[in-house]
This record gives structure tokens, C-alpha cells and sequence, in this order.
């Protein structure tokens, strides 16, 4: 039986992120919350969605900045634990995103009669940031599943990125790029469902590249 | 002998898969224009040392990419030193007809380069005051190599005013940025895997060499590469190397020196050549600054690499020592926290105790070491080697000039 082949072709994109500092900084738990409630979505977006492809080969303490930074640089674990859980993805929105976060260390400090800061010479601020995102076309098109997983071996992690958090964290989709393809263009709703299941915020962007060419991989075994 | 200068194609096999063809296409963005850097020097020095290899391949991704120095029959006036050491947070005085030696001599400059570019890159102090300069078109970029956390308020002032002209700064860690009008953009420094400093040796290579330094191979090494001044802390890696030597036996390779003309250095040096003149598993070892090899060497033989500096700049010696695969143990300073993942490639320690434990721990156990260092050299391959900062400065000039 012949391989199906998609009447679209998939275009892989990369990007290439250059980060921008806002000059803001916090040196505790409150001033965290109140630059939080100032800063550019963007910067919310950068230290939430955009952490994995900073973290892409070697992924952190926590997915995101802000727990990273309250487990690390403030030594407040319980805040980090917090912090650590939120996935960007369940938000409809980055106003709803912030509102979590800022909402969550409200609560959190609310229980404490002192505000966890860093310790003068033991710990950084929180550096607000944000970060201009060029999208490049890499030039690689795929009509099947097998030139689809031949090309998730070679194209660099800055184009899973792209097309599995930005897709929904910045464009509003609703699933990634590559299960929406492989459901509507190779007609393979239970590869793309499992695709679906791949969370950048688990596991780092080379593990999922590995894991994307596994799944094809015993799809294509079963075909 | 100087080192070859390689192609964007040979750090196929070293990058991160897909990079050298995310690089083309992303220089296809600035195909062609013309991108100017200026430094104070075109000889000595870091900044040299970047551009020397950053330029040629800027060239290679298609980029009209060219390099002047403020180098000259005059030597640079007294003021560009103690505005450097000043904005880096030292004591000096500013006496303030100082400052207008620092303009007399750049306007002399200024009128001697041809300085139209589509972006015009002027590298730290001196060649900034250039921006008086500058023509109506192009994009002007300041970037700053130095540690500007803490300046001499002084210092700072003078420089601003020069600085708030630019359309961008670029600042080597996000704790260097400054309240200024203008963007402020992140591009963390970055390591050659093909440098005689950081390519792969063979293990033949190293054993010689470490002969040849009358470095013993016969139990674990513990390695700090800095020079000798107090913000390195060596006194406080000799007190861990002790600790850790209570439980294994080991030994401590210090390489670094210190500067005629820093009498503390001087001093402290002598210090450690104290410390180390009873202990035989204590190496002290002052190495020219051309000795890449015998570093490389030395980071491939060691088992952990300390870096405990109390202050430091960004501490590129981190990412060298993580791209050998060894675990780093830091002090919590500058660059360091932004290249030592702890727990993943290493650990930040804020004592000599800290450091001493960790060591410990890591003496103890090979996997965990093995780990570490594993994680450390895909941390470095991802972050910080100068394909990364090729990419950077290709989409800084694709932004400035959308």
C-alpha cells in the first residue's frame, strides 16, 4: 500500500530569538508581583513559553523563569513549586497567564509575615526581559510521513519551537503545527493525537524532536 | 604561530544539528549590507579575539562586514583606561579635563575612518564617542564587553551621554543592563570549539603535555584557570582543595599569574606559591597567554574545574570547562550563574566549604560526574559557542534594519 501523501505540503520554519532586557529588576517576591502587573505581555511570554528554547538541550531547575528564580535565587521552594506547575498552554490567553502568576504569589505571600528576598551577595534579581523572535523559513517541504520524519532528524530544535509553542502561545492555534498536519493532511488522527501529547514544559526540545521521530517511526512500522 | 580560521561549514560536525543551514538562511536576511565594527584595538585583547574569528565568517554568511581599530601612531589617551577601570566599578580618579583628551582624540579618529555602514558596531569605550560622528543613515549599535554592574556613577555619566545616541546597546548579561532610552539587547559571549584552545586532542596529546608540566596523572585533578587576583579566590580553592583532600586523594592544578603592575597580584601569588611549596600535589603553574594548547590540555585532564571567583565578568573559562565535559564547580558571580545549571552542570557555591562539599560529592561519584559533564558540554553546544553569536549578531542587524 502506498504512503499517504498530503495534498499541502509542511513547511518547516525555524527561528532565531534575540533577547531583549527591559532594565527592570526585582530583588523580591513583591516587586516580582508589581513588575508583573506592568510588564509587556511579551515579557510574560518570554519568561514562561519561550524558557524552553533557552532550555532547549538541557532542560532547568522548572520550565519557567519566575519559578525558577524563586526556587533558586530566593531559596523560597514552596513558591517555586508553585510557579513550577503552571503550564502555559492551559491559558487561553497571556493576560489569563499573568493574572495566574501574579494572583499565585499574591496568595503565597498573604501566608507570610515577611517577603522572601534574596540575600544581598547569594542570590540574583529577576531581570525582566523580552525578546524579538525572527521567523526563517528553512526551505524543507514534506508531502509524507516518512520525508516528515527524515526531516525532523536534520532541521535544527528552533523550528520545534516554532511550530509547537509558538504556534499556540503566540498565534492562538490550537494544536501544534504537526499534529494538526499529520491529522488533516495525512489523515492520522491517532499519530496526531499522540503528537498533541508532547509538552515542551515536561521534557526539553531535543528529547520531543527524539520522541516526534519515534512516534513516526512506529507509525510508519505499522503502516 | 597563528592559528587558521575556519568556515562556517566546519562547525558542522561541533553545532547543534541544522545550524550551519539556519545561519545561511537567516544571513539571507542581511545578504549584502554592510555591517562596520569598531574597536579600540585591532591587535591585543578580548574584543580582538572575537572579531577576528566573527568577521571572516560574517563575510562567509554573505555580509558586506568590515573591521577598523582605533589603533594608531598616538597612543590612546590615559582617560580610556581609567574610564575602563572605572566603569568597572574600581576606584580611579576622573579628574575632569581628563575627558576632554577623550573627545580631542576620537574627533582626531573620527575624521580619519570612513564610517558609513548599514550598521556601524563600535566595541566599549573609546571608539563610542564615534556616534558624534555619525551620518544621517545607518543603524549605530554600542556594545558593551565590560562588567558595567556597578560603575563609578562618574564614569558612567560621562559615557551615557555618548551612549543615549545609539539606536541599540548590546550587553554581555542582563545584570550589565543600564536605565537607558534606547533597546538593550542580550548576547552572552561565546567559546571556539576550533581553537587551539577548545578542539579535541588526542589523549596521547594530553598525556605529553601534562608531562611536560609535570602534572602527574595518577589520581584526580581539581583545576582552577584564572589569574591570580582576590576576585578569583585561588587562597579560598586551596582552603576547599584541603577539605576535600581529608577524604580523597587528589590533587590541585592552579594556572594563572599575575600582572606586574598589580601589586596585590603580586602578592597574592606569592601567597600561593607559599601554600603550594609544602604540598607536592599542589601545582601552581604561570602560563603565557599564547599556552591555548596547555589549558586545553589541562581542562581535559581534570576531573572537576573550580571557578570560585567572589566577582567575576562573564568567566568564558565556565563554558571552556563544560565543553570538555567536566563538572563546574562556580562561585555565585557574574557569568558563572548564567552558564552553571546547578545540579544539571555543575554547582554554584557561595564558601570554601560549599566548594569543598561538592567536590566531595562529586569525587565520590563518577556518574554523577559523567552526568554533569554530559549535560555541560550540550548546555555549551546549545548556548554558547560562537555559531550561537554569529546567529545573534545576524539577527540583531535583521532587526535594526527591518
Amino acid at each position: 500500500m502506498s504512503e499517504p501523501t498530503a495534498r499541502t505540503a509542511f513547511h518547516f520554519h525555524t527561528c532565531w530569538e534575540l533577547p531583549e532586557m527591559l532594565g527592570r529588576r526585582a530583588f523580591d517576591e513583591r516587586e516580582l508581583l508589581e513588575h508583573l502587573e506592568e510588564v509587556p505581555l511579551d515579557s510574560i511570554y518570554f519568561h514562561t513559553h519561550s524558557s524552553c528554547l533557552r532550555q532547549r538541550g538541557v532542560p532547568g531547575v522548572y520550565p519557567n523563569d519566575f519559578a525558577t528564580w524563586a526556587a533558586i535565587q530566593v531559596r523560597d521552594r514552596v513558591l517555586g513549586e508553585k510557579l513550577g506547575i503552571i503550564d502555559p498552554h492551559e491559558y487561553a490567553d497571556l493576560e489569563s497567564l499573568r493574572a495566574e502568576v501574579v494572583s499565585l504569589i499574591d496568595d503565597h505571600l498573604a501566608q507570610l509575615r515577611s517577603v522572601p528576598r534574596i540575600m544581598f551577595g547569594f542570590g540574583e534579581p529577576f531581570y525582566f526581559m523580552q525578546s524579538r523572535v525572527l521567523e526563517i523559513p528553512t526551505g524543507v517541504k514534506v508531502r509524507t510521513l516518512r520525508e516528515f520524519r527524515d526531516a525532523l532528524t536534520t532541521i535544527d530544535s528552533g523550528a520545534v519551537y516554532l511550530h509547537l509553542v509558538e504556534a499556540r502561545g503566540r498565534k492562538g492555534r490550537r494544536r501544534s503545527d504537526f499534529a494538526a498536519w499529520v491529522d488533516e493532511q495525512l489523515k492520522l488522527p491517532d499519530l496526531a493525537a499522540r503528537m498533541g501529547r508532547l509538552n515542551p514544559f515536561q521534557q526539553s526540545l531535543e528529547d520531543i524532536r527524539r520522541r516526534l521521530v519515534t512516534l513516526a517511526d512506529e507509525a510508519l512500522d505499522r503502516a | 604561530m597563528s592559528e587558521a580560521v575556519p568556515t562556517l561549514e566546519d562547525y558542522r560536525d561541533v553545532a547543534p544539528p541544522g545550524t550551519v543551514e539556519l545561519l545561511r538562511r537567516l544571513s539571507e536576511r542581511v545578504r549584502g549590507r554592510r555591517v562596520l565594527h569598531v574597536s579600540t584595538s585591532g591587535k591585543v585583547g578580548g574584543v580582538a579575539e572575537i572579531l577576528r574569528r566573527l568577521v571572516p565568517l560574517l563575510e562567509e554568511a554573505g555580509v558586506d562586514a568590515g573591521w577598523e581599530s582605533l589603533d594608531g601612531e598616538e597612543a590612546a589617551p590615559q582617560v580610556a583606561v581609567r574610564l575602563h577601570t572605572a566603569l568597572q566599578g574600581d576606584e580611579e580618579r576622573m579628574p575632569p579635563e581628563t575627558f576632554d583628551d577623550f573627545r580631542t582624540f576620537t574627533r582626531a579618529r573620527a575624521a580619519s575612518l570612513e564610517l558609513t555602514a548599514d550598521v556601524v558596531v563600535t566595541h566599549d569605550v573609546l571608539p563610542a564617542a564615534l556616534v558624534d560622528a555619525r551620518p544621517p543613515e545607518g543603524a549605530w549599535v554600542w556594545r558593551c564587553h565590560l562588567d558595567v554592574s556597578r560603575p563609578q556613577r562618574r564614569a558612567w555619566t560621562f559615557l551615557r551621554q555618548f551612549v543615549v545616541k545609539f539606536d541599540a546597546a548590546v550587553f554581555s548579561l542582563p545584570s550589565f543592563a543600564q536605565r537607558l532610552p534606547i533597546p538593550q539587547f542580550l548576547v552572552y559571549p561565546s567559546i571556539d570549539p576550533l581553537s587551539d584552545k577548545n578542539r579535541d586532542l588526542a589523549p596521547s596529546e594530553i598525556d605529553a603535555i601534562l608531562a611536560q608540566l609535570g602534572v602527574p596523572r595518577d589520581k584526580p585533578i581539581l583545576l582552577q584557570v584564572a589569574r591570580f587576583d582576590r576576585f578569583k579566590d585561588p587562597l579560598g580553592v586551596i582552603d576547599a582543595y584541603r577539605l576535600v583532600k581529608r577524604q580523597h586523594d587528589c590533587r590541585l592544578v592552579l594556572v594563572g599569574g599575575a600582572e606586574s603592575d598589580d601589586p596585590g597580584g603580586v602578592e597574592l601569588s606569592a601567597d600561593v606559591r607559599e601554600a603550594a611549596s609544602h604540598d607536592p600535589d599542589l601545582h601552581v603553574l604561570e602560563l603565557p597567554a599564547h599556552a591555548r594548547r596547555e589549558v586545553n590540555a589541562l581542562q581535559r585532564a581534570a576531573t572537576i574545574v573550580f571557578q570560585k571567583s567572589t566577582r567575576e565578568g562573564f568567566g568564558l573559562g565556565v563554558a571552556e570547562a563544560m565543553w570538555k565535559s567536566k563538572p563546574v564547580i562556580g562561585g555565585f558571580a557574574g557569568g558563572i550563574t548564567a552558564q552553571v545549571i546547578y545540579d544539571v552542570t555543575g554547582y554554584t557555591v557561595n564558601s570554601v566549604e560549599g566548594a569543598a562539599f561538592r567536590a566531595r560529592q562529586l569525587l565520590a561519584d563518577p556518574e554523577l560526574c559523567a552526568r554533569l559533564g554530559a549535560a555541560g558540554r550540550e548546555h555549551v553546544r546549545q548556548n554558547f559557542l560562537i555559531t550561537r553569536q554569529l546567529g545573534d549578531e545576524l539577527a540583531l542587524m535583521a532587526t535594526l534594519l527591518r
